[in-house]
């Protein structure tokens, strides 16, 4: 009988991870269940490779084919990125719902509700990576580096997109309710994706955009997808992303524990 | 076998009190104890410096009406909340610098059903069940056995979004079983519950506590508080304004009442004439079943009004003495305390629903 055992003093960071791991687990579980998530995450991908081929295409290169091997690494790093932004909804739902009171109650680890949530988020990132590259691939999109490459270009996508999920998740603890994380969200999210050689070249920028542009991290991760899967330099984006993925992390991920933690 | 076992271990514990404290941290009396709990938000104070006692294996009922500060008290008590002043006990465990330990041996059920609603009812419980580090095989037989006991064996694959209000609340109570808790807290458990489940609801609660669980219920509904509590607090604009036993505070406002029901209905006159004179109170008559009654204080006056009716050939249905019924005693408690102004109760119950609303 569990009562005749005195409580355990403190949990450690195994214990922390597996109550994280049983947390992913519950996303896992929904996902199947929850359609409306799930034709969101793979309509939207193909909504915008139609659109921004299609729409900029010729006015940006002259050819549809020549700017859907431009835009199609800068369409990924747009899905997975905005992406992120459920993660915020999802907890806040929990938040509101009580969920989160009853997981505050039991003996785990602060922080697993969190990264047990964005754990699970990692499955939703893997669905749109490849209905992005599924559909481009239809439209006729093709990998000029090596497919190794290219895979590295997928894992580093996840990476950054796991670190951006804490800054998803510290707006998705701060507010009131997911309706307003969605607007609040996307409100700091489309001038950080948008201002960025995601879609167009910098260089048709004005002087203020084009230094906002050059240091944004989300060009960094472009320029790293780009050479990963077209080709060229890639050891230097490649890293930049990855610092700045390290950087957003370590910046959000105890600010959205600690703002967890307060909230009452 | 399980069951079993725990049995046996709680019989030999009773037989050798007195109980063993565990690492000298064990307060075996009482397994609630909370001190000058001092809770503010913003402008409005929730908790104006509470005491809650509750003795181990027994129900405590807190009661009081909405935005009293009830949940808060529970928020805090389960490790929600830090109190801005004064500290609580759960086990003996301090609920801020051992909040590990007390979260290891409470169970909670909130006013609004916390389940997951995307998740199915087994999943629910298993979700937690490894959450406590319980493994898998157990975890799986425990979670079956909590949806038989609390009849949702039918529903136990289908997702709790499609569950009912009742199923729901049955789900989330079974959810805080789990880990088998040594002390539960449930925050108004039957609130919006229909007759039928709210009388289930009771049923488990009784169940528990026989089990040897600690209760700590908070209720808006006096009739709950003296089904179940073995001690109330009444608690008001953050303010324990009374405590007891149920019969304790019944007493307390204002004695018993005496009901008198004539065979003949063509009694019921004189049989209010006679109280009245004897009492010195207006009695009151219930057209419906012809029942006169009238407060008592003084015991001795039951033999003299036996005697008269008897003198008086009066046949009777019914003669019974009763304590004044808790609805009393609440109208009383609350009623003598002075108005605070009405736009801060009115915030006090806003803050209080808001934030059991996060």
């Amino acid at each position: 009988m569990t009562a005749a055992i005195a409580p355990a003093r403190r949990l450690g960071l195994t214990g922390g991870l597996r109550n994280s791991f049983t947390l992913t687990w519950r996303s896992l579980l929904k996902i199947p269940t929850n359609m409306e998530d799930l034709f969101s995450l793979s309509l939207t991908p193909i909504m915008y490779l139609l659109l921004f081929t299609y729409v900029f295409g010729g006015a940006i290169s002259g050819s549809t084919h020549k700017y859907l091997q431009f835009s199609l690494p800068g369409i990924l790093v747009l899905t997975v990125v905005l992406a992120t932004m459920g993660t915020g909804m999802m907890l806040n739902a929990d938040i509101t719902t009580g969920v989160f009171d009853r997981f505050r109650s039991l003996p785990i680890a602060r922080w697993a509700p969190l990264a047990g949530a964005i754990l699970g988020d990692a499955i939703r990132y893997v669905i749109s990576i490849a209905v992005t590259l599924g559909f481009g691939f239809i439209l006729g999109f093709r990998i000029e580096a090596n497919p190794l490459a290219a895979a590295m270009g997928c894992l580093l996508l996840l990476v950054f997109a796991l670190a951006m999920c804490w800054f998803s998740a510290l707006i998705g603890v701060v507010m009131r309710a997911p309706q307003a994380v969605q607007g609040f969200g996307y409100l700091l999210m489309f001038p950080i994706v948008f201002g960025s050689d995601l879609l167009v070249p910098v260089s048709s920028m004005p002087g203020w955009l084009q230094a906002f542009a050059k240091v944004n991290p989300v060009t960094y991760l472009t320029d790293a997808e780009r050479a990963l899967f077209i080709g060229g330099p890639a050891a230097t984006p490649v890293i930049r992303s990855l610092l700045c993925a390290l950087g957003i992390f370590v910046v959000f991920a105890p600010l959205a524990v600690t703002f967890y933690r307060r909230r009452t | 076998m399980r069951g079993l076992a725990a049995g046996w271990q709680r019989a030999v514990r009773d037989l050798t009190a007195p109980p063993v404290t565990m690492g000298g941290m064990e307060d075996v009396t009482n397994a609630i104890e909370a001190r000058g709990l001092v809770k503010r938000f913003g402008k409005t104070t929730a908790l104006a410096g509470v005491d809650l006692t509750a003795r181990t294996g027994t129900v405590l009922g807190l009661l009081g009406p909405n935005g009293a500060g009830k949940t808060t008290a529970v928020r805090i008590l389960a490790t929600l909340l830090s109190p801005d002043a004064g500290e609580a006990r759960v086990c003996g465990y301090d609920t801020g610098r051992d909040a590990h330990q007390v979260r290891q041996l409470i169970g909670l059920t909130g006013q609004y059903a916390s389940v997951d609603e995307g998740l199915s009812g087994t999943n629910n419980l298993i979700m937690i069940g490894r959450l406590l580090g319980i493994g898998r095989r157990e975890t799986r037989a425990r979670a079956a056995e909590l949806l038989a006991r609390f009849e949702l064996s039918d529903a136990a694959g289908r997702r709790a979004k499609t569950y009912s209000g009742g199923m729901r609340r049955r789900l989330d109570l079974a959810a805080s079983l789990v880990g088998r808790p040594r002390v539960l807290f449930l925050d108004e458990p039957t609130t919006g519950l229909d007759p039928h489940s709210r009388n289930e609801v009771w049923a488990m609660i009784r169940q528990m506590v026989a089990d040897g669980t600690t209760v700590l219920l908070t209720t808006q509904y006096l009739e709950e508080a003296d089904q179940l509590a073995h001690d109330i607090a009444v608690i008001d604009r953050g303010e324990v304004i009374a405590t007891g036993t149920p019969d304790e505070l019944k007493a307390r406002a204002g004695g018993q009442v005496l009901e008198v029901t004539p065979a003949d209905r063509a009694d019921v006159a004189a049989v209010a004439e006679l109280l009245e004179t004897r009492t010195g109170g207006r009695p009151e008559i219930s057209a419906e079943s012809g029942t006169v009654s009238a407060a008592v204080e003084d015991g001795k006056l039951l033999p003299e009004i036996v005697r008269e009716l008897d003198l008086r050939a009066i046949e009777l249905a019914e003669f019974a003495l009763r304590k004044a019924s808790l609805d009393e005693v609440f109208l009383a408690l609350t009623a003598s305390r002075p108005e605070a102004a009405p736009a801060e109760t009115a915030a006090a119950a806003a803050a209080e629903l808001d934030r059991s609303a996060s």
